[in-house]
């Protein structure tokens, strides 16, 4: 584990969970969301637990994403806050 | 100051609960909502694999053999400092599958409900709820 690779990872994991919040508009806020599953699954392989890494990977950044994409489709993008 | 930065990963988690707390809570719409829920299962499973980090050169969990007692291992020589602890990345690996699924069950919610109200908006849905029952 390299300490300074494990503060980047977790400050861009910061970054995109904000980012992911704060946008006006839920395609984006569905694909930050995917970067930010796609981030931990990094740090998750820094941190030597690789089985949890590539079961985040494909379930995580992967199935939910297109599963939200997919009910943003079917509903609405607009959202007030 | 030396608790604060030799803990930072600990902080950092924290924040992360924290925001994920802030969205589910205080975010108007429904898959904002979803995506609040997300970030904090995210933060509780990366605190957990965090207790499994061990310093000092140890490894991923798979034990490594002789090569030439064809993949045997000499009794003594395996320890557990070498090797990072698997236990919480097993717990952790169901706590994923859970929370993909509760992601799902809460996305199948959302078409629902748009499909009732024509909104995500948790305010406009109450706003006609309440003009349905008043009417």
């Amino acid at each position: 584990m390299i300490w300074q690779l494990d503060l980047i990872l977790l400050l861009l994991v910061l970054i995109t969970g904000i980012a992911a919040l704060s946008v006006r508009d839920l395609l984006s806020s569905a694909i930050i969301l995917g970067a930010y599953s796609f981030l931990m699954c990094l740090l998750w392989t820094e941190m030597g637990a690789v089985d949890v890494a590539f079961t985040e990977a494909t379930v995580g950044a992967g199935v939910s994403t297109v599963f939200f994409v997919a009910a943003i489709y079917h509903t609405t993008r607009r959202t007030k806050d | 100051m030396d608790f604060i930065i030799a803990k930072y990963n600990y902080w950092i988690y924290i924040i992360l609960m924290m925001i994920g707390l802030y969205g589910m809570i205080a975010k108007n719409n429904l898959a904002k909502k979803v995506v609040g829920m997300t970030l904090f299962q995210t933060s509780i499973i990366l605190f957990f694999i965090s207790t499994s980090v061990k310093s000092g050169g140890a490894t991923v969990p798979i034990v490594m053999g002789d090569p030439h007692l064809h993949g045997h291992v000499i009794p003594g020589t395996v320890h557990a400092i070498q090797y990072l602890n698997p236990l919480p990345h097993v717990l952790m690996l169901t706590a994923i599958v859970v929370m993909v699924a509760t992601f799902g069950i809460a996305v199948a919610l959302l078409m629902r409900i748009y499909k009732r109200y024509g909104t995500l908006e948790g305010d406009e849905i109450v706003e006609i709820r309440k003009q349905e029952t008043a009417s």
